[in-house]
């Protein structure tokens, strides 16, 4: 090998003397650093200025009266307890439909599914379903459920249009569940001749239950905060249910929408109550899928 | 369908087995099913917004939909030109880009490189909070508190602008700017990190100079993923917006494709009310590019690796 | 002439001591071979010479590391320029994922070189001086990727060429390649002693035999012997070298 060896360029060490002790003001770093210091204290400004403001402003709006009445228009009182029970119903409802969807299609992805064009397309188009904005889930669930099933402004209507839209939710992380259970539990169950269904059912299910469960938690999250999916599909009613089962048939709307029903309306505090229950609810589901987080962390050591 | 296993069929069956296979079958059967539901969904989808979004735009003609400038459906003389809100879902959306990009690119780096574990935990959680919180949420606390601030400042009669959406926009999606760039910054080998320090560079240079490049695909990914958050984010800014459908302008009331379907749908028949299906499919068609686009990024991103 | 000293020096991981009171010239202009068995302390030291250590959390020195004369350790040394007059190639090659020009070019635009004319030449002259030029030059804009393990090793010594070190410090550099790319890195370093000082750190003796003018043996912490590298080769003075070589030839 011939190494074809240039005497060494001089054009830095002649611009750059050079000192081990040379101290040198850095522009470029002092200002990105101050830059990320302020873009981190301003995040957390955001953060705790919003969460803290809601809560100030709309707490003391809540009291017994508010969560466990309905809005009188007779005596100018506001009750969100039609909220409560509708946005409970949707929750419950909706889950029932999306929940085993969402597992299935999770378990016949990693389990069933060979890798190929049929599960590309079903990753796509699942990832395709969790960029679709709510606006859309209300047309279409509007088009569909409201309109061309004869449903109406219904719960159920609002139901099946949730549904389709926490479905990515639900699979995507039950996938990651699914993935993190060993291969040897499955060939372990394959080699007492358990069967597919059979080793689905007692071995990948109860070890998936953690993340099952966050990924409906996370999905609740989505249910609660929905609006615009739902001012089209499940509507603005506030009635309190006559029958449990019937119940679904009628509109009724959940906290979020009821909120935007009242600033729409310039009741800006009853408005901040809901807001204030609203963030409530979110704080519970952050600290729920941590703690399953942290126990599942704890489970698998 | 050739993409299931059917449990194998085996000689002398006995009927207890039997049984059991059937079993297998129907659960193939039910899972593959749950496996497409997501496949039928995203067909049944397109396929209405197409149905009910085209015959308005028959009827208006294409052109003089996309371009024309003027929206007054319930006029005399009614004119069905969602120009005005095409330039300002897309103006917003790149507002709400350039603020919320930088903030969360910053950000990110505060919590990964420059800010003790504990500090960085917590600021990790706090932009976790952040994405949990509802739209209607920001958009009152927009109303309530940043509009009148915004009005303040700049000496105008209504904070309800394009800027005060913009801003809820940014801060919209910075969770997903934030996380996804934690993400991709921490999967940058540590050996650009060091080999950049041997080289004489300072810590905070080679995170701007090596790290970051070195996130790029990543770092685009979640842009890609904010400005489809941005574009379709209606509960929100239709709080602030002020709702008129004026051609963009940062100070004066607007209306974005997403809240120009909201505001009128309640009361809107005939025509006007297929219009708004129009401008449904107009968006739908805006997310399913910006899908595209992810499609194309991570694709390349799984090659480059 | 000593380039760099190392006097007294002793190293901390928490509360384990890695390196216990080393004391080694490193002579200008000639290569210099650390040995010895895994876990002894030798990839520890030659990063301690270009304070790579200071990364690592919990970790503290003591003693001096003395470069033309100058401390190192000392309270007013910015570790960046000392890392620019002693540069590093590592155990695995970490190309940079930016094109082959930007690789080399990234050192110099750091300490202030921006015109494409300087940058250039400084570019073809690393380059050259890796021996790799005539390999790459015709696909300068490509990525650093695209190169074979042993041109990316290559390329890593071309990068810290391009900011003009004194020293060089190599950290098992050819651990992760073929015997050919080995081979082509070791007539290499020969060459690069004319103009640069090196240290290399290797757990292969035929390579530490072949390429270096003297040789430290590492055991445990401890650097037992320090001598021209026949005579630690041929008539090693302490036992435990004798008994390291020894095994390890038969």
């Amino acid at each position: 090998m011939t190494v074809n060896t240039a005497a060494r360029s001089q054009v830095l060490i002649q611009k750059e003397p050079d000192s081990l002790t040379r101290s040198r003001i850095r522009p470029f770093d002092l200002l990105m650093q101050g830059l990320s210091v302020l873009a981190g204290t301003i995040t957390l400004f955001i953060v705790i200025g919003l969460l803290g403001y809601i809560l100030v402003k709309g707490l003391p709006q809540v009291s017994w009266e508010f969560l466990s009445t309905k809005p009188s228009a007779l005596n100018g009182t506001y009750g969100i307890l039609p909220n409560i029970i509708n946005t409970l119903y949707i929750i419950v409802l909706t889950l029932l439909i999306a929940a085993p969807l969402g597992v299935g299609g999770a378990i016949y992805l990693n389990e069933y599914a060979r890798r190929g064009r049929l599960t590309r397309v079903i990753e796509f188009t699942t990832e395709a379903l969790s960029g679709i904005p709510s606006i859309i889930y209300g047309l279409f669930g509007m088009m569909l459920f409201n309109n061309y099933l004869g449903l109406g402004y219904s719960i159920l209507s609002g139901c099946l249009t949730l549904s389709i839209m926490v479905l990515p939710t639900i699979i995507r992380t039950t996938q990651e569940a699914l993935r993190t259970v060993p291969v040897g539990y499955r060939e372990g169950a394959a080699g007492l001749g358990a069967s597919k269904w059979h080793m689905i059912r007692t071995i990948l299910i109860p070890c998936c239950k953690n993340g099952i469960i966050t990924s409906l938690i996370l999905s609740i999250g989505r249910i609660v905060g929905e609006s615009a999916a739902l001012i089209f599909t499940a509507g603005i009613a506030t009635n309190l249910p006559v029958n449990i089962f019937t119940h679904m048939k009628t509109s009724g709307a959940t906290f979020a929408v009821q909120l935007y029903q009242y600033a729409d309306q310039g009741r800006n505090e009853v408005s901040f109550a809901i807001a204030a229950i609203l963030v409530i609810i979110v704080l519970a589901i952050n600290l729920a899928t941590r703690l399953i987080g942290e126990h599942q962390k704890a489970e698998d050591r | 369908m050739t993409d299931t296993k059917p449990a194998a069929p085996r000689a002398g069956l006995s009927k207890a087995r039997a049984a059991k296979n059937a079993v297998e079958l129907v659960m193939n059967i039910i899972f593959f099913v749950c496996g497409i539901a997501s496949v039928l969904c995203v067909a049944a989808i397109t396929f209405y917004m197409i149905i009910s979004g085209t015959p308005a735009i028959k009827e208006i003609g294409l052109w003089n939909f996309l371009f024309g400038t003027e929206w007054a459906p319930t006029a005399s003389d009614p004119k069905f030109g969602i120009l005005p809100m095409i330039l300002t879902s897309i103006v917003g959306t790149m507002g709400a880009i350039l603020i919320g990009v930088p903030l969360g690119l910053f950000t990110a780096v505060f919590i990964c490189y420059l800010t003790p574990k504990k500090l960085g935990k917590l600021l990790v959680s706090a932009v976790e909070l952040l994405a949990g919180i509802p739209s209607v949420i920001f958009g009152l606390v927009g109303m309530i508190v940043l509009s009148p601030f915004i009005a303040n400042v700049f000496k105008i009669p209504s904070g309800a602008t394009l800027l005060t959406s913009m801003l809820v926009l940014a801060v919209m999606i910075l969770p997903t700017i934030v996380s996804v760039t934690i993400t991709s910054l921490k999967a940058v080998p540590q050996e650009y990190y060091d080999g950049s320090l041997a080289l004489g560079a300072t810590p905070v240079t080679s995170i701007f100079k090596m790290n970051i490049r070195a996130a790029k695909s990543g770092i685009i990914t979640g842009i890609v993923l904010g400005v489809g958050r941005a574009i379709g984010e209606t509960m929100a800014i239709i709080m602030v917006s002020g709702n008129v459908p004026n051609m963009p302008n940062l100070f004066k009331s607007v209306r974005f494709l997403t809240t120009g379907i909201v505001s009128e749908m309640s009361y809107s028949a005939g025509l006007h009310r297929q219009s708004l299906f129009s401008i449904g499919l107009v968006l739908f068609i805006f997310i399913f590019i910006i899908n595209l686009i992810l499609n194309t990024i991570l694709k390349k991103g799984a090659k480059d690796r | 002439m000593d380039k760099i000293t190392a006097s007294h020096l002793n190293f901390y991981y928490g509360n384990t001591k890695a390196l216990k009171d080393v004391n080694l010239p490193i002579k200008e202009h000639r290569v210099t071979a650390f040995i010895g068995p895994s876990g002894c302390g030798k990839s520890t030291f030659l990063r301690t010479l270009n304070r790579m250590n200071d990364l690592i959390e919990g970790t503290r020195v003591e003693g001096t590391v003395l470069l033309d004369g100058e401390d190192i350790y000392g309270p007013k040394v910015e570790v960046t320029a000392l890392r620019k007059k002693v540069g590093m190639v590592f155990q695995r090659p970490n190309p940079f994922p930016m094109s082959i020009y930007d690789n080399i070019a990234y050192g110099p635009r750091l300490h202030g070189i921006h015109k494409k004319q300087e940058l250039d030449t400084i570019v073809e002259n690393s380059l050259k001086g890796a021996a790799l030029f005539e390999e790459v030059k015709d696909r300068l804009k490509k990525s650093a990727l695209s190169l074979s393990g042993g041109q990316q090793q290559r390329l890593c010594i071309a990068r810290a060429l391009a900011v003009e070190p004194d020293v060089l410090l190599m950290d098992e550099p050819t651990a992760a390649l073929d015997p050919i790319s080995t081979q082509k890195i070791e007539e290499l370093i020969l060459e690069l002693k004319r103009h640069y000082t090196v240290a290399i750190v290797t757990h292969n003796m035929q390579q530490a035999a072949r390429v270096s003018d003297f040789t430290a043996f590492f055991l445990v912490g401890e650097m037992v012997e320090y001598g021209e590298t026949s005579q630690i080769f041929n008539n090693p003075v302490d036992k435990r070298t004798a008994d390291y070589i020894g095994g390890r030839f038969g």
